[in-house]
């Protein structure tokens, strides 16, 4: 039967199958073929919510944070990505290390790296996070990079970077996270 | 007050402490003193009223590769007046005494020289390192300075 376009059924899911699935038919003991339907929406809704209230750290060490301050205050706005500054790692998702590491303060971002709650994520914002930048030669006391202490998702580079690029790491992140499958089968 | 006449000044208060007078070249003019009377030159330069030096504006390290100094520059707040003193010491043992009881504010400052050149100061209130970690090993701004290969696993 062909579907009549003024008098067809609406759009939606179709009628119930006519003979229930019998049990242990399915080769796996997981979900069913229609629940993978439900499951990639519930993945799509909890990244969204993930990518939309990302309250990163407020980890200023050095000139980069200033580019950081700017980047949250009115002209740039991070607000509107749901980026917004928190003073606790226990209320933080992101973690945004703006600034040069020192092996004095490398201890500390370990520790408030282990305090954020999962799922967390790490932005390395500039030259000197990157990979020590200026310091990288002849330098006893910088870090060469962040992620020799923690794992890195997004480096932005710069020295240090304008806030559209900031901006532009943050929205790379989003893209992340929007990737990211939390339910569903495995394999 | 003219570099030459305070270094005559002291020159006849102290006599063989103080050595020279370094002016060429470097403003404001270095007396150069004995590193063991600089305690006492200090607390004159501060309390005699023609000089009243009430600043310590820096106190600094250096290394000249065969001996160390320490480097004090001086301002006057009430005659307008400024002078560096500075004191050579052997690399062996770098030590002399504190002036931190003449000046609060070398405290800070000899904690730093302490801690990068590894001048000791005799008699200091409170000498710690102040910049680098409590465990650190060696004084990085020494110019025989190695650095290490790793710091707490960490790559140097």
């Amino acid at each position: 039967m062909s579907p009549d376009p003024a008098h067809g059924q609406p759009p939606g899911p179709g009628p119930p199958p006519a003979a229930p699935l019998a049990h242990g038919s399915a080769p796996s003991p997981g979900l069913g073929p229609e629940a993978h339907v439900m499951v990639g929406n519930a993945d799509l809704f909890v990244n969204w919510s993930r990518k939309s209230s990302l309250w990163y750290l407020l980890f200023a060490t050095a000139c980069c944070g200033i580019e950081l301050m700017q980047a949250g205050a009115s002209r740039y706005d991070m607000d509107r990505f749901g980026a917004v500054f928190r003073a606790t790692p226990r209320q933080s998702d992101l973690m945004l290390v703006a600034g040069t590491i020192t092996h004095k303060m490398a201890d500390r971002v370990k520790r408030l790296y282990d305090q954020m709650p999962e799922p967390k994520y790490v932005i390395s914002m500039g030259s000197c996070a990157n990979t020590g930048g200026p310091f990288y030669k002849d330098s006893y006391c910088v870090v060469k990079g962040v992620d020799l202490l923690i794992p890195v998702d997004v480096y932005i580079p710069g020295c240090p970077p304008r806030p559209e690029a900031l901006i532009d790491g943050i929205m790379s992140l989003q893209k992340i996270i929007m990737r990211k499958k939390n339910f569903g089968a495995k394999a | 007050m003219e570099a030459q006449v305070l270094f005559d000044t002291l020159k006849g208060k102290f006599g063989d402490a103080v050595v020279e007078l370094q002016g060429e070249g470097c403003s404001p003019a270095f007396v150069v003193v004995a590193p063991a009377s600089v305690q006492e030159i200090a607390r004159f330069l501060r309390d005699d009223p023609a000089l009243s030096f009430d600043s310590l504006m820096c106190l600094s390290g250096v290394d000249y590769k065969e001996k160390f100094a320490v480097a004090y520059h001086l301002h006057s707040m009430k005659h307008r007046h400024a002078i560096g003193m500075k004191a050579f010491l052997p690399r062996e043992t770098p030590s002399l005494p504190t002036v931190d009881d003449v000046w609060p504010a070398a405290n800070f400052h000899e904690r730093e020289a302490f801690d990068l050149f590894g001048i000791v100061f005799e008699g200091s209130k409170d000498l710690r390192r102040i910049l680098l970690p409590e465990d650190w090993e060696g004084h990085p701004l020494r110019k025989d300075y190695k650095y290490p290969d790793f710091y707490h696993g960490i790559k140097v």
